[in-house]
């Protein structure tokens, strides 16, 4: 008899607990992974493709799914990484290519045929202009992707490094200057 | 007396200012050219408005303001205008900006001069006329003065707060300009308290200007005004805009409250309400100030010299020592070594220092931090310099803000007391400027990614559109063709109709057709009544434009149909639909 009440009083603590977590789990839904946010809040945003994804997002998703490396980003850096390694508890890796400055794209308007390629291949909406029109980059806006280069079917975008200006100087680290000393003669 | 009030921390180090107060402000002759520095303030950079090759006369614009938060810049004497073109500025970064440079003929002619009638003009206009007056900030951050005169709408104005203290070591521009012209400086004070209406008036001087403290008190009571002249202890940096807010009124300007009008306090330099007096009064522009030289000199003294003035040759007037080996702007707290000596003299240059080994010895390597605290007990808005230093220096820049990196003045005292001889104040900049470019970098990337979203968005949406369309004409094709059918089984039906009577089984197809047909009737006067509704929608994105704007749009309008290559507005539209 004792146990028998102690079955049941068993299942009965797993029937209401059971409908309890059931009840959360459809209450407090989670929308969406927050891990994903978390890594798109640290990736550039450039939505270059240079990782092998079709934009940021994507990169973000394979990434909180453990697809993929975490150094994959060029114009994050190798902060990026570290970021992204902090976040994620994994090993910081060098990056796959090289860093490169932050670069802009220039079209050189003389020779802009007004095809629209360039429109359409740019992620950000950066680029103005309408067919046969001359089109121009915002530069604010550019991100430096370098996406619109392959489709200008005539090859007058370049690229240009955003050199330091007034508005984007920033002090430096402060390092201590190493000074040559003539060496005294050994007294 | 006032009750005066004090602030923590503060040093006292050797104020050097004997030596350039004892003459009174001698006059700079005018140098073989200028070179005016188109953004001189806080805000957006003027605009130019002379070309190479313009006479210009003294006083005339040679920059539009650029907005609201930014001042005009005047040519500071009659000449030719030699180049627009990309100089070196007085700047730690040592950096380019544009800059106009003048060939003075040396007549020094000025251009008609305007005052202001006060007791017409509103203050809006007032406003604009200090803008138009090119009227900044003097003391050294060069805010604007007319963004500083609004009050707050819903925080009473308390206390006007003149800044005479002049606590750095060195200057004494602002000394000598109260002893000589207290007078115009107190009609100055009048003017931004009739715009301002504070509740008081307080003139803070230290009290080792002691000539300058009799010259304002006896100005003020010659005025008749009720400005109080009050001498405040001297102890650097008791000139700080929230240190001598703390002494005068007990006030503490926290550091998230980036505007002191949220306190109901606003302070001024007395260099500024001089200049705002001239601009008013006279119809002057800024186009000069009183500039300390001194340092490793022959002849230490103050002089009134042009906007644009190269440094070297302006330091020349006071015979610099051959060992001079470079020349500091502002005081040796928190001035800087000027990239080149051919910079010109700002509105916001104080003080030029000839640097020399002997006045100023290079400082000892820099040794590790022991922890003392001295910094932390010198730093007048209480702050733990040697914390947000170790972070600083670890680039754990969020650790820095917690610490309230973003309260530091970077008057210098951490560093001038600190026994290790650390640069503290430099890893505080490097840290702040760090955090404000990762700002810029995020705020960008949160853009890119909208406008990323929105893109793929509308061409989601764009696609739909498209498949929709091309589903409607499939439809519509088949209905043709149904309909097509329909009629030619109709038509031999009409012709014979002993065919009709002989057989019956066409006679419900023919109906099923007719029922066809009338749908496609319906849908056919839907797609004539969207086609209307198409063509009578105008384009909207000429509205908004001002009536001058449309005007000139209507004049490019008849200029292209006259030269025949108009086209219907609405197709132009459809053409960059199209793509």
């Amino acid at each position: 008899m004792d146990i028998l009440t102690a079955i049941a009083i068993m299942a009965l603590g797993a029937v209401v607990l059971g409908a309890a977590l059931g009840f959360a789990a459809i209450k407090f839904k989670v929308e969406g992974d927050p891990l994903v946010e978390k890594i798109e809040a640290i990736l550039p945003q450039t939505q270059c493709g240079q990782c092998g994804f079709p934009g940021c997002k994507p990169y973000a998703e394979a990434i909180a799914k453990g697809d993929v490396d975490i150094n994959l980003c060029p114009p994050g850096g190798m902060e990026g990484v570290q970021r992204l390694a902090d976040l994620l508890g994994r090993e910081v890796k060098p990056l796959e290519a090289e860093e490169k400055p932050k670069q802009v794209a220039i079209i050189d308007e003389n020779t802009c045929i007004g095809c629209t390629l360039c429109i359409q291949a740019c992620p950000v909406d950066a680029i103005v202009g309408a067919a046969k029109q001359m089109h121009t980059i915002i530069a604010g806006q550019c991100t430096g992707c370098e996406l619109c280069l392959p489709p200008c079917p005539v090859e007058c975008i370049r690229m240009e490094t955003i050199g330091e200006t007034l508005d984007n100087w920033k002090w430096k680290y402060p390092v201590v200057g190493i000074k040559a000393v003539p060496l005294k003669d050994a007294a | 007396m006032l009750n005066l009030f004090k602030f923590w921390g503060g040093i006292k180090p050797p104020s050097h200012k004997t030596e350039s107060n004892q003459h009174p402000i001698g006059v700079a002759p005018l140098p073989s050219h200028l070179i005016v520095p188109l953004h001189q303030s806080i805000g957006g950079t003027p605009k130019p408005v002379v070309q190479a090759g313009d006479k210009v006369l003294k006083g005339q614009l040679i920059g539009e303001a650029d907005g609201w938060i930014s001042a005009a810049v005047h040519a500071p004497t009659s000449g030719t205008v030699r180049e627009v073109a990309m100089h070196v500025r007085p700047h730690p970064s040592g950096l380019d900006s544009l800059c106009v440079v003048i060939d003075p003929d040396g007549r020094d002619e000025w251009i008609a001069r305007t005052p202001l009638d006060l007791a017409t003009t509103a203050p809006a206009d007032v406003f604009a006329h200090l803008q138009r007056s090119g009227v900044v900030g003097l003391g050294g951050a060069g805010f604007p003065a007319h963004g500083k005169l609004t009050p707050a709408p819903n925080v009473p104005m308390d206390e006007l707060i003149i800044n005479g203290a002049e606590c750095e070591p060195y200057i004494t521009c602002d000394d000598l300009l109260m002893r000589e012209r207290a007078d115009e400086i107190i009609r100055g004070i009048a003017l931004f308290r009739d715009l301002l209406q504070p509740k008081k008036v307080l003139i803070g001087i230290e009290d080792n200007k002691p000539e300058a403290v009799a010259a304002m008190t006896a100005a003020v009571a010659a005025r008749g005004e009720n400005f109080a002249v009050v001498a405040v202890p001297t102890r650097y940096p008791a000139g700080g805009a929230k240190q001598l807010i703390r002494v005068l009124t007990g006030k503490e300007v926290p550091g998230s409250m980036r505007s002191t009008a949220e306190m109901g306090v606003q302070v001024f330099n007395v260099a500024t309400a001089y200049t705002a007096w001239r601009a008013v009064a006279h119809g002057e522009p800024v186009i000069s100030r009183v500039v300390t030289l001194t340092g490793n000199v022959a002849e230490p003294r103050n002089y009134e010299v042009l906007i644009g003035t190269p440094m070297d040759e302006l330091l020349k007037l006071a015979r610099p020592h051959p060992d001079t080996n470079g020349i500091l702007m502002g005081g040796p707290m928190m001035g800087f070594l000027v990239p080149n000596r051919q910079v010109p003299v700002v509105k916001t240059t104080n003080c030029l220092i000839a640097h020399s080994e002997r006045l100023f010895p290079p400082k000892a390597p820099e040794m590790p931090c022991i922890r003392c605290g001295a910094c932390a007990t010198v730093c007048p808005h209480e702050l733990q310099p040697f914390e947000m230093y170790w972070y600083a220096r670890a680039k754990n820049f969020g650790k820095t803000q917690e610490y309230d990196i973003f309260d530091c003045i970077e008057c210098g005292c951490c560093s001038y007391v600190c026994p290790s001889r650390i640069p503290l104040v430099q890893y505080f900049r490097f840290a702040k400027s760090e955090i404000w470019a990762r700002e810029r970098e995020k705020k960008a990337a949160e853009e890119a990614k909208a406008r990323f979203e929105f893109k793929q968005f509308r061409d989601e949406r764009e696609k739909a559109e498209k498949a929709e369309k091309l589903a409607k004409a499939a439809a519509a094709q088949a209905a043709k063709k149904a309909a097509e059918a329909a009629a030619a089984a109709a038509a031999p039906a009409g012709d014979a109709p002993a065919t009709v009577a002989a057989t019956d089984a066409p006679a419900p197809a023919s109906a099923a057709d007719a029922d066809k047909a009338a749908k496609m009737a319906t849908i056919q006067a839907a797609m004539e009544r969207a086609k209307a509704q198409r063509e009578a929608a105008q384009p909207k994105n000429i509205e908004a434009l001002k009536p001058d704007q449309q005007r000139e749009l209507a004049e490019i309008e008849a200029r292209r149909q006259a030269a025949g290559i108009a086209d219907a507005p609405a197709s132009a539209t459809q053409e960059t639909k199209a793509e």
